[in-house]
C-alpha cells in the first residue's frame, strides 16, 4: 500500500494534473513545487503519450508539445527522483498502456517504487486487463488507480470492492477537458462506490472553476483538475509556474466547505 | 494471468477506457446472440447477395499466368462488390446488428475511404445517421472517396491531429465513441481494436475464404497452394485465410505496406519493423519507438497506412501459420499498373500490394501449383494519387 490515503486526511483533497515536459521539464519541476506550495494534496504527473486516447484537445496538446521536447520515459524519471528530495505529498504517474509495456512493465514500476511514486492511472487498463500489471504494483507498493465512468452502472460495485489508492471517478461521457455543466447524477454513484470501496474517491474530468470542484469535491472526497491547468502552461510557457500555482490557491482555498 | 477474453495466443484483448466497456459488453452480448440467429443471418446473406452482389467470381488471370510463367494464378474479386471493395461485407453485417441493438447512428473510422463509403452506404440505406472521421492527409490523398461519402448522406470529418492519417482517424472515432453511447454503433472497419472487433469482422470478412474454397473446389477440384492478401489492420487478409487455416497445405502471405521500405523510416510494415505493445483496444504488433510512442508509420496506400496490425494476424505469425513480407510503394505501383495493363483490371493500390508479391512468388513455383490473390477493392480512387507518383498531374 501507499502513501496516496494521506492525500485525504486532511479533509477534501485537491489534485492537479500536469503533463511532464510541457514545455519542458524544468518548468514541470517548478509547477509540481508550485502545486505543492499552494495547496495540492497529490499530484498526477501525465508522461506523454504519442497518441492519447482518452484526452482531449488541451491534454493532447501537451502530450504533441512534450514529446516535441524531446521528453523520454527515462528524463521524466529523473526529474521526479529530484523533485523527492523536498517534494513529500503523493504522486501518481497518468499515462498509457503502452508507456509502462513498451518500457518493460517490471522496470518501469520497480522505478515507481524507487522513486516514490504512489500509483499509476492508466486509462486504456479497464478492470478486465488489469491483471497485466497488477501483481507488479502489488509487488513494489505501487497502487493501481480504478476509474469508474458514468456509464459503468452494474460494475461500478465491482470496481468499486477491488480498487486501490484512490478511485478516479470520471464526471461525464468523452474525453478530458473543461466542461461548463456536469450533468451526470454522480451522487447515487459515489453513493455505490462508498458502499462498496475502502478507498477514497476523487472526481476529475471537466472540472475548471472553483464552484465546480467545491461542487465535486462536496459529493466525493476530492477534484481533479487536469485541462484548465494545461491551458494556464500553454499560455504562459516556462513563465507558467506562478500562474499555475495562483489558480491552485483559488481552488484549494474554496475546496474547504 | 491476463484476462484470456478475445485473445488470440497472447494478443487482443480489451484495453479501452472504463466509459465503453459497457458499451462492447453490449455489442458482445448482442453479436453472440445474432450470429447463430436464422433470421439475422438470412437478411445478411439477402444483403450481400441482391445488395452487394455476392458471390464475387473467383477468375482464373490467365494473361497474367502465362506471362509470369509459373504457377496458376487466380483473382478474387472484391472489386466487383458494391462500392468496389471488401469493406462492404463487414459493414453491412455491423449495420444489421448495430439497428437490431436500436442504434441509429454509425461513426467509423476510414485510411482509403472504402470503409467510411461503404459505412455511408449501408446508412443510407437502413436510414441511419453517419458520421466519418478521416485523416486530413487521406481527405487530400483520397478526394472523391470524400465527395461520395458527403453524397451519400454522411458527415466526414477531417481529423487533424497527429500524423493526419488512419490511426488518428480511430483515435477520434475512438473519442467520439465515448462522447456519445447509448444511439451509436462505431463500425469499426477491420480486425483490429478491443474484442469483440477484431472476432466480428473477422466473421463477417470470413465469406471471402468460404467462397475461394467452394470455387476453387469447383474450379480445379482442389485447394489452392497459396493464398495472397494485403494487410493493413487486415481485414480482407484474415477473410481470405480464415477458412484455410486449419488446411496446413494452403500457405497464407499477407502483404504489408513497407512504403520507401522496411531499413527506412518511412514504412508502415508492421510485423517487419514493428514490436509487441498495446494499443487501440488490443495487444499486437506495432511499430513503435523505445519508449512505446507510436510510430508515424508511410505508405503510398492510405488504406494500409497504419502502424498497427489485427491480434489475429499477429497470432498467425507467432504460430509461423502465415507469413508477411514487406512490399515497397515502387512494387505496388508497378503491379498496380501492370495488373490494369495484362488482365484489364484496375486493383486498389493497397490490392495491389498482393499482386506485387505474387508476381514475385509465381514465376518461382510449378506450372501445376494454384495462388488465389485477393483483390481487395478497385483502383479508381488511386489513379489521380498514381499519376501524381509518375510526375502527371491530373485533376478528378
Amino acid at each position: 500500500m501507499s502513501n496516496i490515503i494521506k492525500a485525504f486526511e486532511k479533509g477534501k483533497a485537491f489534485i492537479p494534473f500536469i503533463t511532464c515536459g510541457d514545455p519542458d521539464l524544468e518548468t514541470t519541476g517548478k509547477i509540481v513545487r508550485a502545486a505543492v506550495e499552494n495547496g495540492a494534496d497529490l499530484i498526477e504527473l501525465g508522461i506523454p503519450f504519442s497518441d492519447p486516447t482518452a484526452e482531449g484537445p488541451v491534454i493532447q496538446g501537451a502530450n504533441l508539445r512534450a514529446l516535441k521536447g524531446g521528453i523520454t520515459t527515462d528524463k521524466i524519471f529523473a526529474i521526479v527522483k529530484e523533485l523527492r528530495k523536498d517534494v513529500k505529498i503523493p504522486m501518481v504517474f497518468m499515462t498509457y498502456a503502452n508507456v509502462v509495456f513498451s518500457y518493460g512493465a517490471d522496470k518501469f514500476i520497480s522505478t515507481c517504487r524507487d522513486i516514490e511514486i504512489d500509483g499509476l492511472i492508466l486509462p486504456d487498463l479497464p478492470f478486465e486487463e488489469k491483471e497485466e500489471f497488477l501483481p507488479l504494483c502489488h509487488k513494489y507498493g505501487v497502487d493501481l488507480i480504478s476509474l469508474i465512468a458514468p456509464t459503468s452502472e452494474k460494475r461500478i460495485a465491482m470496481i468499486a470492492r477491488e480498487a486501490e489508492g484512490f478511485i478516479y471517478l470520471v464526471s461525464s461521457l468523452g474525453v478530458t477537458g473543461m466542461r461548463s455543466e456536469i450533468n451526470t447524477d454522480l451522487e447515487s454513484i459515489v453513493k455505490v462506490i462508498r458502499e462498496n470501496a475502502h478507498v477514497p474517491c476523487a472526481i476529475g474530468f471537466g472540472i475548471s472553476t472553483p464552484e465546480q470542484a467545491r461542487k465535486m469535491a462536496g459529493i466525493s472526497d476530492g477534484a481533479i483538475v487536469g485541462s484548465a491547468i494545461i491551458k494556464i502552461v500553454e499560455q504562459y510557457g516556462k513563465d507558467a509556474a506562478p500562474y499555475v500555482g495562483s489558480y491552485i490557491k483559488s481552488m484549494t482555498e474554496n475546496l474547504v466547505l | 494471468m491476463t484476462n484470456p477474453k478475445g485473445r488470440f495466443g497472447i494478443h487482443g484483448g480489451q484495453y479501452i477506457p472504463e466509459t465503453l466497456m459497457n458499451a462492447v459488453n453490449e455489442l458482445e452480448e448482442a453479436y453472440d446472440h445474432y450470429k447463430n440467429d436464422p433470421e439475422f443471418n438470412k437478411e445478411l446473406t439477402e444483403l450481400l447477395n441482391e445488395y452487394a452482389g455476392r458471390p464475387s467470381r473467383l477468375y482464373y488471370a490467365e494473361k497474367m499466368t502465362k506471362d509470369l510463367g509459373g504457377a496458376k494464378i487466380y483473382l478474387k474479386r472484391e472489386d466487383l462488390n458494391h462500392t468496389g471493395a471488401h469493406k462492404i461485407n463487414n459493414v453491412l453485417g455491423q449495420a444489421l446488428l448495430a439497428k437490431k441493438m436500436g442504434k441509429t447512428r454509425l461513426i467509423a473510422e476510414t485510411g482509403a475511404g472504402q470503409h467510411g463509403v461503404a459505412t455511408a452506404t449501408a446508412a443510407a440505406l437502413m436510414g441511419m445517421e453517419c458520421v466519418v472521421f478521416m485523416g486530413e492527409e487521406d481527405t487530400k490523398r483520397q478526394a472523391l472517396n470524400v465527395y461520395r461519402m458527403r453524397l451519400l448522406g454522411a458527415e466526414v470529418i477531417p481529423v487533424k491531429t497527429g500524423t493526419a492519417t488512419l490511426k488518428d482517424a480511430v483515435s477520434e472515432a475512438m473519442r467520439e465513441w465515448t462522447r456519445r453511447i447509448s444511439d451509436t454503433h462505431y463500425c469499426l472497419g477491420s480486425v483490429m481494436g478491443p474484442h469483440p472487433f477484431p472476432t466480428i469482422v473477422r466473421d463477417f470478412q470470413a465469406v471471402i475464404s468460404k467462397e475461394i474454397k467452394e470455387q476453387m473446389l469447383e474450379k480445379e477440384g482442389r485447394l489452392p497452394d497459396a493464398v495472397i492478401a494485403c494487410v493493413g489492420g487486415g481485414s480482407n487478409a484474415i477473410g481470405s485465410f480464415y477458412n484455410f487455416i486449419n488446411d496446413e497445405s494452403v500457405e497464407l502471405i499477407g502483404c504489408e505496406a513497407a512504403g520507401r521500405g522496411i531499413d527506412t523510416f518511412e514504412t508502415a510494415a508492421t510485423i517487419s519493423t514493428g514490436k509487441l505493445g498495446i494499443f487501440h483496444g488490443m495487444k499486437s504488433y506495432f511499430c513503435q519507438d523505445k519508449y512505446g510512442q507510436i510510430a508515424p508509420v508511410y505508405s503510398i496506400s492510405a488504406g494500409l497506412d497504419y502502424p498497427g496490425v489485427g491480434p489475429e494476424h499477429a497470432d498467425l505469425y507467432d504460430r509461423g501459420r502465415a507469413k508477411y513480407v514487406p512490399v515497397t510503394d515502387d512494387e505496388a505501383v508497378n503491379a498496380f499498373e501492370y495488373l490494369a495493363k495484362t488482365e484489364g483490371i484496375i486493383p486498389a493500390i493497397e490490392s495491389a500490394h498482393a499482386v506485387a508479391y505474387a508476381m514475385k512468388l509465381a514465376p518461382s513455383m510449378d506450372k501445376d501449383k494454384i495462388i488465389v490473390i485477393t483483390v481487395s477493392g478497385r483502383g479508381d480512387k488511386d489513379c489521380a494519387a498514381i499519376a501524381r507518383y509518375r510526375g502527371e498531374d491530373i485533376h478528378e
